[in-house]
């Protein structure tokens, strides 16, 4: 039997969630119209469902995060799941197991499901290959390659507030190469069809022919953000500021970082997004972060109720043919 | 087939006896609660004569649903919305067809876990044979005799429309 893809069970229904390539419209807006029904959940006196009672879930994080981790523990928790931490700092791949002898250990316990953080770029994906047919691999951010859920969630955050895409301009400032989040809504907000999508960085950081994504490149803020509806801040990896990519931090901060003046070229309206964890002005002024137009907190909220819907479509699937119950 | 009027028809009697049954019980204050999609349609009606003070609640169930690992999620799911606090309160659960009782078994564990009614009164515009668990109706508009291949079925919401058809 030939797979649609390997993110897709054999009747086109999720089974991972490994990128956003692939995923047709009608599929992201379903995710997004079944996280709007877990919105409520979090504001009743029993925050919990049971959907995934007697389902286990391995949160497999390699690098460290709290807002995903937390949000997806959370979430699995709100469906009633059972959910395992492993800390592989402490765990046998550092004894020198190797990644798939520890997978098939825990698929050997009855794990339904793998949430999955690592540095390499294809990690989930290598994961998704090789476990048993009835688990599911949650991507949650793989080297500079993709993290599906934060578009998702940020998806879900810029509908909510904004309505419709098709009328949408959205600007995308920051570290555009290094950075899986801007990939996955690139991908998001292309597949979803904004009216313009512009990525504003200096050439440095901008990925050689990003533009056959579909995107106008900006390398003046001021441009990229004039008359923008959402504005999407990138963190600023520190780490890029040895690779002689960038000058300094107070010199990008001058040149990229959203100050009140800078957001004032935005429309009245726009709202500033960024994934966290946010660099305080180096990539952002405190008081845009914090200011009105801000919904940074919002969207770690709605990721609790995002995750929730991928992890409930891709555990409650009934078993596609020639795939063990 | 039964025809529009005669349903509204049936509307108005399960609110006449909805109506006694609350003021015997001395009951204020209830919330109505439809179950999405045919409950919420009948809710509305409902609502409407009694003229209650609450809003009308809604409930989707999806989330609770026994046979959520045999037949995955609904795509369709809907947010549940109850405008007020169910704690202590007497609430109206309104379906349209009562069957096997599963539905209604869902419905009040999501009630549940918004907290703790007073009491849940079950209104439903038909019931049928088939009750698979101990479950029955307060209040009913028609009963209806089925064959074991047999299935009633609301359409809706204008006009409302019940119809008798034969399992595939």
């Amino acid at each position: 039997m030939r797979r649609h893809s390997l993110q897709h069970d054999s009747e086109g229904r999720l089974h991972h969630l490994l990128t956003i390539e692939g995923l047709k419209r009608q599929q992201i807006i379903d995710i997004l119209d079944t996280a709007e029904s877990f919105v409520s959940v979090g504001d009743r006196q029993v925050r919990k469902v049971p959907l995934l009672r007697g389902k286990t879930v391995v949160n497999l994080f390699f690098e460290a995060s709290t807002r995903t981790l937390t949000t997806f523990e959370l979430a699995a928790k709100r469906l009633s799941a059972d959910v395992l931490k492993i800390n592989i700092n402490t765990s046998a791949t550092v004894k020198g197991e190797s990644l798939l002898d520890m997978l098939h250990n825990l698929e050997a316990m009855q794990c339904d499901m793998f949430v999955v953080r690592h540095a390499d770029s294809g990690a989930a994906h290598l994961i998704a290959r090789h476990v048993a047919p009835h688990v599911s691999v949650i991507n949650a951010g793989d080297g500079s390659h993709a993290h599906p859920t934060q578009a998702l969630l940020d998806m879900f955050t810029i509908r909510r507030r904004k309505g419709e895409f098709a009328p949408l301009t959205v600007a995308i400032v920051g570290d555009i190469k290094h950075s899986r989040v801007a990939r996955s809504l690139i991908h998001a907000l292309t597949t979803l069809g904004v009216s313009e999508l512009r990525v504003v960085a200096p050439k440095t950081l901008i990925p050689a022919a990003v533009e056959s994504l579909g995107v106008h490149v900006f390398h003046d803020l001021d441009e990229g953000l004039r008359g923008a509806d959402v504005v999407i801040m990138l963190r600023l990896q520190k780490e890029r500021m040895q690779g002689a990519m960038l000058p300094s931090e107070a010199e990008y901060f001058a040149t990229y970082g959203l100050t009140e003046e800078k957001l004032a070229l935005a429309k009245p309206d726009a709202i500033v997004m960024h994934p966290g964890p946010i660099n305080r002005g180096v990539e952002i002024a405190s008081s845009v972060a914090d200011g009105p137009q801000s919904v940074i907190l919002e969207q770690v909220s709605n990721g609790i109720a995002v995750r929730m819907a991928v992890m409930s479509m891709a555990l409650g699937r009934a078993p596609a043919e020639g795939e063990g119950a | 087939m039964t025809e529009q009027d005669d349903i509204e028809q049936l509307i108005r009697q399960m609110a006449d006896d909805l109506r006694a049954r609350l003021e015997a019980a001395r009951v204020r204050d209830a919330l109505m609660v439809g179950i999405h999609t045919g409950g919420l349609w009948v809710a509305e009606r409902l609502h409407a004569l009694l003229g209650l003070e609450q809003p009308l609640g809604e409930l989707d169930i999806s989330f609770y649903r026994d046979d959520f690992s045999r037949i995955g999620m609904n795509p369709q799911v809907r947010p549940s919305r109850l405008p007020v606090s169910v704690d202590e309160r007497h609430i109206v659960l309104v379906d349209d067809i009562l069957h096997t009782g599963r539905t209604i078994r869902a419905a009040m564990n999501e009630l549940f876990d918004y907290g703790r009614p007073a009491a849940i009164t079950l209104a439903v515009l038909g019931e049928r044979s088939g009750r698979e668990l101990p479950i029955q109706a307060d209040v009913v508009g028609r009963h209806f005799d089925l064959g074991e291949h047999e299935h009633v079925k609301l359409s809706g919401p204008e006009p409302l429309r019940l119809s008798i058809l034969e399992a595939p």
